[in-house]
């Protein structure tokens, strides 16, 4: 389906010993060596869907501007999408798509729709495939709204959903999201893993995402590489990840009257009671029980008047492989 | 440029040939468009800059003028009507050849979002020169006709009528203009480097607006610092494009400039077309 895939093989990254050192200054003209990747190896296959995740500073995003041909590994190889990302960076640019969450691709000055314009001319597409494909993106992403509002005047959410449309405007076979839902709202975050899900099942895109948010993990990954401090800490399913370090999603209701601590819900520990036992927090493992499985429970004991599910987050996870000395 | 050949390097979504000239001028020409609007949506800085220019233009006028009375009635071959001319055509030019040294792309390569400009199957070199020329070139509508009509009507500023002449003096301004982009991207680019160019960009500005004829005309020079602007690509800025405007250099003396501009345009292109490779390699992205 996807051409560029086809022509590289089945391997969309390809990575052994990949290592960036930096330089900065640390007190004075006194300059210290940090290493930010540590001898990196990792193969992606076309059409899989991965999760790269860690802590700030872990190494992530050095890693994908390496993959991305824009900065220059200090030892190792790299390949993605077949392709050498430094020498045949513009090539590879064809084949690649990256979302920056902190920084935009679009034209700020000018109205959304002309950014297509410009990025489609950018890419070489053709009056047919560009109308096709400008059309497809603005209806599967609800863009038509604000397709003449300029770029500086979109929220957050129309704005991260425009940057998600401009890095597939010329149908990548790869598609990085660097912290992609990084502040958008609860239903912004929702649309935005609907569309990626559907346009993998459309298209068989390859995807790349590194995130703080366990959610976008879970709903979307079927892989997971958990990298820290510049090394590969774990590879594997996001089951296998929460089976080894137990991470676990907490619910957290409200009660319409205070109650005593609720202990021996099936499947679920009481974390703790707040306003007298107005609040309580009982954390559960999804692989055992379900959350409607949790309030069911507890609903039988208490009236409950409000509720709200926490997501374990990539910190967390991360402290608990190392309190579990999971390396 | 090389037409790239075979299906396996043209993916069905990709089918105008990628390497033909074609394809490239539709790209820039896209960018200088964008670039174009990009000006087109600060209009009111626009005509900020346009109050900025005709004041400084009064001045101008009023100082050169002095001076060529003074000198009684002639300066360096230069008389009342053709320092007027003189003065109102570089205030005209100002707004549309960078004298200042300032670019998007040196504020992208400190802040890190030239990350997004390496994501594109693009020359950085060209398609920033490209969306900065169009930028540019909209001030000549808001900054740039004004003046010269204004300089006509109330500044009694005269201009050949001669539409070769004039046609010339056109193609001159927009080398000027290019050039001008050419070399600030040599300001930028020494931040692959520096990261910080700031102090780059002020010595580019005292230097090129001084060479470049912007507060007195070149020709006026003692003869040592006329032949070290000559060595320059600056005059090429102003001077040129204003001799040539105006009708002070004509004939095959205006081709001549002209051609020297053609020259400088190719030489500062091949200058940044080598410091992109050599500091692309040196590029560390800032932040996340």
């Amino acid at each position: 389906m996807t051409t560029a895939s086809s022509a590289s093989g089945t391997t969309a990254i390809e990575v052994a010993g990949l290592t960036r050192r930096f330089r900065v200054r640390s007190r004075g003209f006194a300059r210290k060596e940090v290493t930010a990747v540590d001898g990196l190896t990792l193969t992606v296959g076309a059409g899989e869907s991965v999760g790269y995740i860690g802590a700030n500073g872990a190494g992530k995003s050095t890693t994908i501007k390496m993959l991305a041909g824009i900065l220059v590994p200090s030892a190792g190889t790299v390949r993605t999408c077949g392709l050498e990302p430094v020498r045949q960076r513009r090539e590879l640019a064809r084949r690649l798509g990256v979302v920056f969450g902190q920084r935009s691709q679009l034209w700020w000055d000018l109205p959304l729709a002309e950014s297509y314009r410009i990025l489609a001319a950018v890419h070489s597409l053709s009056p047919q495939r560009e109308r096709e494909r400008t059309a497809e993106l603005v209806e599967r992403l609800e863009l038509g709204e604000f397709l003449a509002t300029p770029v500086r005047q979109l929220s957050l959410g129309q704005r991260m959903r425009g940057e998600v449309a401009a890095a597939l405007l010329h149908s990548p076979a790869l598609l990085v999201l660097d912290e992609p839902t990084i502040g958008l709202d609860v239903l912004s975050k929702q649309r935005l893993r609907e569309f990626l899900l559907a346009e993998r099942a459309a298209h068989g895109t390859t995807l790349l995402l590194t995130t703080h948010d366990m959610g976008d993990v879970s709903r979307l990954c079927e892989r997971v590489l958990l990298v820290d401090r510049g090394r590969l800490a774990y590879d594997g399913s996001l089951a296998g990840l929460s089976k080894t370090v137990g991470a676990r999603r907490v619910l957290v209701v409200d009660l319409a009257a205070p109650a005593p601590d609720l202990l021996g819900v099936p499947h679920a520990e009481h974390l703790g009671s707040e306003g007298g036992g107005l609040r309580q927090r009982l954390a559960f493992d999804d692989a055992a029980t379900t959350a409607a499985a949790v309030l069911s429970a507890v609903s039988e004991r208490v009236e409950v008047r409000d509720l709200s599910v926490e997501e374990p987050d990539v910190e967390d996870v991360v402290r608990r492989i190392y309190a579990a000395g999971g390396r | 440029m090389r037409l790239s050949p075979g299906p396996q390097r043209r993916g069905p979504e990709q089918d105008l040939p990628r390497g033909a000239a074609s394809t490239w001028l539709r790209v820039h020409g896209r960018l200088l468009a964008s670039g174009f609007r990009r000006g087109a949506a600060y209009r009111g800085a626009a005509l900020g800059g346009l109050v900025a220019n005709v004041t400084f233009g009064f001045l101008k006028v009023s100082v050169l003028t002095a001076a060529v009375a003074a000198g009684g009635g002639e300066l360096g071959g230069y008389d009342e009507a053709a320092i007027i001319a003189y003065a109102w055509l570089s205030q005209a030019l100002l707004g549309s050849v960078n004298l200042f040294g300032r670019t998007d792309l040196a504020d992208r390569i400190k802040d890190g979002s030239v990350a997004v400009d390496l994501l594109r199957p693009l020359d950085v070199q060209t398609a920033t020169t490209a969306q900065e020329v169009g930028r540019a070139l909209f001030q000549l509508l808001p900054r740039g006709l004004p003046i010269i009509v204004l300089g006509v009507l109330v500044g009694g500023m005269r201009l050949p009528t001669d539409p070769a002449t004039l046609a010339l003096g056109l193609l001159s301004a927009l080398l000027a203009v290019l050039l001008s982009f050419l070399l600030v991207y040599l300001v930028a680019a020494t931040g692959f480097w520096t990261v910080e160019t700031r102090g780059v960009q002020v010595l580019y500005m005292i230097v090129s607006g001084f060479l470049a004829g912007l507060f007195v005309p070149v020709t006026l020079f003692p003869q040592w610092l006329y032949a070290l602007a000559l060595a320059t690509p600056f005059p090429s800025l102003l001077q040129v494009p204003i001799d040539v405007i105006s009708g002070r250099v004509d004939g095959a003396a205006a081709l001549g400039v002209v051609g020297v501009q053609v020259a400088w345009v190719a030489a500062v292109f091949a200058v940044g077309h080598l410091m992109t490779r050599a500091g692309r390699r040196r590029l560390e992205v800032q932040g996340g």
